[in-house]
């Protein structure tokens, strides 16, 4: 075997040779490069952390203020306050680190922006070009480190190169299924100088998504959608990321057809629609759930058939016929065989799907859905305790859908996916794949410096509040109306919710001993109340939301041990669902319903989780 | 059967995954820092089996040729493709199993000799038109190039003699230009 590279040379990859001279093409070092690439393409906002690698880099920052810095205060903060931007606005969220322990710290936050599909573009110093491999003060091989969590990165070994693979950053990061791109810079490349000339347009041989569907396959579905009477959409983000929700509706309207969302997709179909099925997977509603599993044909749209919402992947939609559409082929078909697969852009593609089909006759079918949704509405008991769920269903209430909610991982995201009514896209930022706690705070953070038009809330709980919680200092600093709630139960609720249900109670490490959160906001300068009782929910969030003056924090102290239901455990199916105990009803129409106990004997005669 | 595995993966996990379907993979990648690895580390990464990998430059400077032999059912196949297809680096993804190919693989081994078995040695080195390429007096190196068939065959006549150490390539592939009746 035998491996030959050689350096980058500036002439490859089928660049148009006659470039557009944006400076007139004058001599400039890497760093003012670095500057006028960023200007070129439009960013606003970058979030950042300087050190001895980059300081080059901050240098051409100090004194110019098109390109706004924030400075956060961990590089993590800044990947994910990236991704909340990018996620809030569809617009590509930047990143500046240095090398070494700059750039490791942005590995959760990368991870996370390629599982969920966000453009993000990470810079990171590096140490000089020959002091590679030689072990430097904060080298790190970070190409290496994140090759696998990319959807593409670079190291530039060439000032020649520099504008090129930016201009490559970013086209890559935001077109065909968007994804982090990082560009590593050493600090000679970046103080030597050539003249400056940003190319117009991208070109790559190896990269070209494909973004019309077939024809010939869109027919087909259109073809299999006409012989259905039990349809089902199941949506997810790239319905968002395609920003084709009034196609979506146009669809569901236009064949009278059920629509369940991932957690991604929430908020790409208005859940205030008879329609809606609201969210389906492991926490989604039953009757999406059940609806999905008795559907004859299904209907997939920029979604990824993920374990937390197939269950047992071979008795996901196992009576329905599959189309499925999406920008990346390599999704199609990787956990569930698809009958129709189209490739390609979900706007452009739904835009022709539309003009072919027709009404169906689903008056029966939706019949049917609405006696589930009665059966087995998704609803909580109010107790004398604050519950979690009381604090996130009156959040919901008092925005009515104008607000933009981060949330982080664990219980009170499955609760804010099914209390809160999401009827806008970009209306819920969340991390699903990775599922990456710490992740509110600086995401919510980063969606504020994109969104102004609506208030932006984070939501937590008291275990991934702690994660990033240095992030309060940027908020403060910068004086952001971020609405700050996090809800208190003193346990990693996720977890010990398993541990009960199905590790016999046995709560190792979940319980968690907390400082008093209130007197930390107040000592990061953020005004902070705490909230005890149900009756003071409602009047708190009230008047957090009317506050606009800067950051506001409120603790919620609920109940320390309660369930998030219903519930289809990991690799179960929908007959091993389990719904509420609290308002189980014995006998419904002749159905057996799935209790609790049910559920755990189910997983005492088999107890392997995923 | 040949009792020297062509094997540089860790996750070949060793005689489950030989009932499957052996694909040899053609691949045309940007001669770029890393693409190699970018290659290798999806293999890695989502637990594929590799046989083999060779890459080396093709007829235009700027282009490498990438041959894998993998094994996997089509259900496996086809993600491999996809995959490979996704990476910014890959220009071109041609699974060869199915059309006509020409594909070579080359082994260098040198064995254990006597002034007894040396005739024999060479004997056999002519059957598969092996090369000597060095000799001692206590060893032989024989160069042999061929389908993996052959080669798997030479080393399996070879090896009673006592294999002291042996390099192969892995296999390199082209696809045949007629393909089916001429």
């Amino acid at each position: 075997m035998f491996v030959h590279e050689q350096s980058l040379k500036s002439q490859r990859n089928g660049f148009p040779q006659s470039k557009q001279v944006m400076q007139g093409g004058k001599e400039m070092t890497g760093s003012e490069i670095f500057i006028q690439c960023l200007i070129a393409e439009g960013v606003e906002v970058v979030f950042g952390y300087p050190g001895g690698a980059n300081i080059g880099i901050y240098d051409a920052l100090y004194g110019q203020s098109t390109i706004k810095h924030i400075l956060v205060r961990h590089e993590q903060g800044a990947t994910h306050a990236a991704e909340g931007y990018a996620k809030a606005t569809g617009k590509p969220g930047v990143v500046l680190v240095t090398s070494g322990p700059g750039a490791t710290n942005t590995v959760t936050g990368i991870a996370d922006a390629l599982m969920d599909s966000i453009p993000i573009v990470v810079f990171t110093g590096q140490v000089p070009l020959k002091l590679i491999g030689n072990d430097a003060f904060q080298e790190i091989d970070i190409v290496g480190i994140t090759r696998p969590i990319t959807k593409h990165n670079y190291l530039v070994r060439d000032i020649r190169d520099l504008a090129k693979t930016i201009k490559e950053a970013f086209y890559i990061a935001t077109s065909g299924r968007p994804g982090p791109v990082l560009v590593d810079l050493p600090k000679d490349i970046m103080a030597q100088k050539t003249v400056f000339e940003y190319p117009e347009r991208v070109e790559l041989r190896t990269y070209k998504p494909v973004l019309d569907g077939h024809m010939m396959m869109i027919k087909k579905a259109a073809e299999v959608i006409s012989q259905s009477s039990r349809p089902v959409l199941y949506v997810g983000g790239g319905v968002i990321n395609s920003n084709a929700s009034d196609e979506l509706r146009e669809l569901a309207e236009k064949l009278k057809c059920p629509v369940t969302t991932t957690l991604h997709g929430l908020g790409s179909f208005p859940e205030d629609n008879p329609l809606s099925l609201g969210m389906l997977g492991m926490h989604g509603t039953w009757y999406s759930n059940i609806a999905v599993s008795k559907c004859d044909v299904l209907i997939a749209i920029g979604a990824r058939f993920d374990d937390r919402v197939t269950g047992k992947v071979e008795s996901f939609a196992s009576e329905a016929k599959k189309i499925h559409i999406d920008i990346d082929p390599a999704v199609i078909g990787k956990n569930v065989p698809v009958d129709v697969p189209i490739v390609g852009d979900v706007k452009r593609i739904l835009t022709r799907l539309n003009e072919l089909v027709s009404p169906l006759k689903t008056e029966e079918w939706l019949n049917t859905i609405s006696e589930w949704k009665q059966e087995h509405p998704l609803r909580y008991e109010q107790k004398k305790e604050l519950r979690a769920q009381d604090v996130i269903q009156t959040i919901g209430k008092v925005t009515k859908g104008n607000a933009v909610v981060v949330t982080d991982v664990g219980q009170h995201q499955m609760w804010s996916a099914q209390f809160i009514n999401w009827l806008h896209p970009r209306s819920l930022i969340s991390s699903g794949g990775l599922g990456t706690m710490g992740f509110s705070l600086p995401a919510a953070m980063g969606a504020s410096f994109g969104r102004k038009d609506v208030p932006v809330i984070s939501i937590s709980g008291d275990g991934g509040f702690q994660m990033n919680i240095q992030e309060l200092a940027t908020v403060v600093e910068h004086n952001i109306p971020l609405k700050i709630f996090v809800i208190n139960n003193g346990y990693l609720g996720m977890v010990r919710q398993w541990q009960e249900l199905f590790w016999q109670k046995r709560y190792s490490h979940v319980k968690l001993s907390n400082p008093d959160f209130v007197k930390v906001a107040e000592a990061y300068g953020c005004p902070a109340s705490r909230v005890t009782h149900p009756s003071e929910a409602e009047q708190s969030i009230r008047q957090a939301m009317e506050y606009n003056d800067g950051p506001v924090f409120i603790e919620f102290v609920v109940a320390e041990e309660d369930n998030v239901f219903p519930m289809l455990p990991a690799g179960k199916t929908v007959d091993d669902m389990l719904d509420n105990p609290e308002l189980f009803l014995p006998q419904t129409n002749g159905r057996t319903m799935f209790t609790l106990e049910k559920g755990k004997e189910n997983y005492a005669a088999n107890p392997s989780f995923a | 059967m040949p009792q020297i595995q062509v094997s540089h993966s860790a996750q070949s996990n060793g005689n489950g995954e030989l009932h499957l379907q052996k694909h040899t993979i053609s691949i045309l990648v940007e001669n770029k820092y890393g693409a190699f690895i970018r290659i290798a580390g999806l293999f890695a990464a989502k637990g594929y089996n590799l046989e083999s990998i060779t890459v080396g430059p093709t007829e235009e400077e700027d282009i490498s040729r990438m041959t894998i032999v993998t094994r996997g059912d089509d259900f496996v196949m086809e993600q491999i493709v996809k995959q490979l297809n996704r990476l910014i680096d890959t220009i071109t993804v041609l699974d060869l199993t199915f059309e006509s190919f020409v594909e070579r693989d080359l082994v260098l081994v040198k064995i254990n000799t006597s002034p007894e078995t040396r005739s024999e040695i060479i004997q056999i080195s002519e059957i598969f038109q092996a090369k000597v390429v060095d000799i001692s007096p206590r060893t032989l190196t024989l160069e042999a190039t061929g389908s993996q068939q052959k080669v798997d065959a030479i080393i399996m006549m070879l090896k009673p003699f006592g294999i002291k150490e042996l390099a192969r390539t892995g296999r390199v592939a082209l696809k045949r230009e007629f393909q089916g009746d001429v």
